[in-house]
């Protein structure tokens, strides 16, 4: 074994020392055979990274700077824009040549051209969804979850089918509407929401009891959104796994060598890392 | 004739759009027919509500509207105020956008948390589209009433009707009769804008395909819904052209025999 890791040692320095000697030195080694004159660019030399506007932690971090809001792609800070710049380094490029492009969500999977190289906003693979779109493996497994106001009944609530008796609320175009319908089957249909701030607000009103949404998102709500909220509980993995992956324009060529970059990102533990550090974590499982 | 330059005319129209070069395309994301088969069973489940939604706004309003259309032509300095506040009433809700009442009332009103005062997203939606269009609807009853000649007013007053009773027999029936077209314009206007309750969290059909679209990143449900409210509002329509053209018999009968 003692052999073993020396030899991996050395075939690191080695290639380390490969990169530096033959390229840019500030330019991050690339994966062979997808650097980034072996990719198709919207924009030669810049990799053309789109989000949603606002960009909100704990997915963006940073001050907000404009045209950003709340917070800003740029910074590096906060999973997304890290695991963004991370994949960019993976294929080569230095953080000056990755630029970033606001895109509303929902014009991310629209048929035609598509204003980016990849695309990231909390985006769960569907295979409906793939009929337009490309989508890379996952770089982040999700969990539903449960929000609401502190005090109120349900926050008692311990367990999935105590969730039954309350009218709950989700957020269109988001996979906690199918797994309310699923797998929580409450006694009045959920509310749907054109946006997580519309759901608050009639959270605020007691129109609904509890808010579900992927666990990523709590976070935000419970802290920036509801003035004393508090997670009920995160809901167990049912049906496919949930995940979120990064989108492509319909069957880009990239797609292998962006798959290439996020699975080295989870063989070399990065993933993880930037996981415990910008994703909050506790909140109890409901049994 | 008529048959050939119609033929010609849409024939013209067809060729050029499934000839584009973007067709493929858009009939993949607008035109899927498992797709259309597989959603449309639950939207028109869902536009059950739309349906209750306008048909209570409706039968309010043609009563609600009355009255503020009445207060708003009251004689005389005694009723001033009274004037005002209708004049207001429908300067107000004509002028802000219904989505923004929907918001205010919905979201807005429920939040203060009264007691007593009903919280329901479906009531305040409903209230938000009867606050909006009594606003139109009373002016045009408003119209329909001045349209009425004076001189009727005179008439039935001198018969020894009263100012209620004149009005109640011979101005509104009246006013009413002509004003029938613009008010189901109104109508099928209302019928439409039932799709705005959905931005309250209620599963009518806009939002019911909104759904089945995000889910699909298909476009092909809002179709769906489109004919639905075409089957509504079509007839309707078709109903106006009829009772307008009866009307307009009644009056010119005998006289253009």
């Amino acid at each position: 074994m003692r052999v073993g890791g020396l030899v991996v040692g050395l075939t690191v320095l080695a290639l380390g020392l490969a990169a530096t000697a033959t390229g840019d030195p500030s330019a991050p080694s690339a994966i062979r055979g997808c650097g980034k004159g072996d990719l198709t660019l919207l924009k030669d030399g810049t990799l053309t990274v789109g989000t949603d506007n606002p960009a909100f932690p704990p997915f963006f971090g940073g001050a907000e700077k404009k045209p950003w809001k709340i917070s800003n792609p740029y910074s590096g800070q906060g999973y997304e824009s890290a695991v963004a710049y991370a994949v960019a380094s993976q294929l080569g490029f230095t953080k000056k040549q990755v630029a970033w492009a606001p895109l509303v969500w929902t014009a991310s999977f629209k048929p035609g051209k598509k204003p980016f190289d990849i695309y990231l906003a909390q985006i769960s693979y569907l295979p409906e969804r793939a009929k337009n779109a490309s989508f890379s493996n996952s770089y982040y497994f999700v969990n539903q979850a449960v929000v609401a106001n502190a005090g109120s009944p349900i926050a008692k609530v311990k367990t999935v089918s105590g969730l039954r008796q309350y009218k709950l609320g989700v957020t269109i175009g988001t996979t906690a509407y199918d797994y309310v319908n699923r797998f929580v089957k409450p006694s009045e249909k959920p509310n749907v929401y054109d946006s997580q701030t519309d759901a608050v607000s009639a959270l605020n009103a007691k129109q609904i009891d509890g808010i579900v949404v992927d666990f990523p998102s709590t976070g935000y709500i419970v802290n920036v959104q509801l003035e004393d909220g508090v997670i009920v509980g995160r809901l167990p993995t049912r049906g496919t796994r949930e995940h979120f992956g990064l989108v492509l324009p319909k069957d880009s060529p990239n797609l292998r060598c962006i798959n290439r970059a996020v699975n080295r990102l989870w063989a070399n533990g990065t993933i993880k890392q930037l996981q415990k550090r910008w994703i909050a974590k506790g909140a109890p499982e409901l049994r | 004739m008529s048959v050939v330059s119609t033929v010609v005319f849409f024939g013209a129209i067809a060729l050029i759009v499934v000839n584009a070069a973007g067709w493929p395309d858009v009939k993949q994301a607008f035109f899927d027919g498992d797709l259309f088969r597989e959603s449309f069973p639950d939207i028109a489940r869902a536009f059950v509500l739309n349906v209750k939604i306008f048909v209570v706004a409706e039968i309010v309003i043609l009563v609600f509207a009355l009255l503020i259309a009445v207060l708003r032509g009251l004689p005389g300095p005694v009723f001033f105020p009274v004037r005002a506040l209708a004049t207001i009433y429908a300067d107000l809700f004509r002028g802000i956008p219904t989505i923004l009442v929907i918001y205010i009332l919905g979201f807005g009103v429920t939040a203060l948390q009264l007691p007593g005062v009903p919280i329901s997203e479906l009531f305040w939606g409903t209230v938000a589209l009867i606050l909006v269009y009594s606003a139109y609807v009373s002016e045009v009853y408003r119209a329909g009433i001045e349209s009425v000649h004076p001189s009727q007013e005179a008439a039935a007053r001198s018969l020894g009707l009263s100012r209620f009773q004149t009005l109640r027999h011979v101005v509104i029936p009246q006013a009413v009769r002509r004003v029938i077209p613009p008010l189901l314009n109104d109508f099928i206007g209302l019928q439409k804008d039932t799709a705005l309750v959905a931005l309250l969290g209620v599963v009518e059909a806009f939002r019911q395909s909104q759904i089945d679209v995000s889910a699909t990143f298909n476009y092909t449900p809002y179709i769906c819904t489109a004919i639905l409210f075409i089957a509504i509002t079509v007839p309707l329509a078709r109903f106006t052209d009829w009772l307008v053209a009866r009307d307009r018999r009644r009056q010119l009968a005998g006289g253009m025999r």
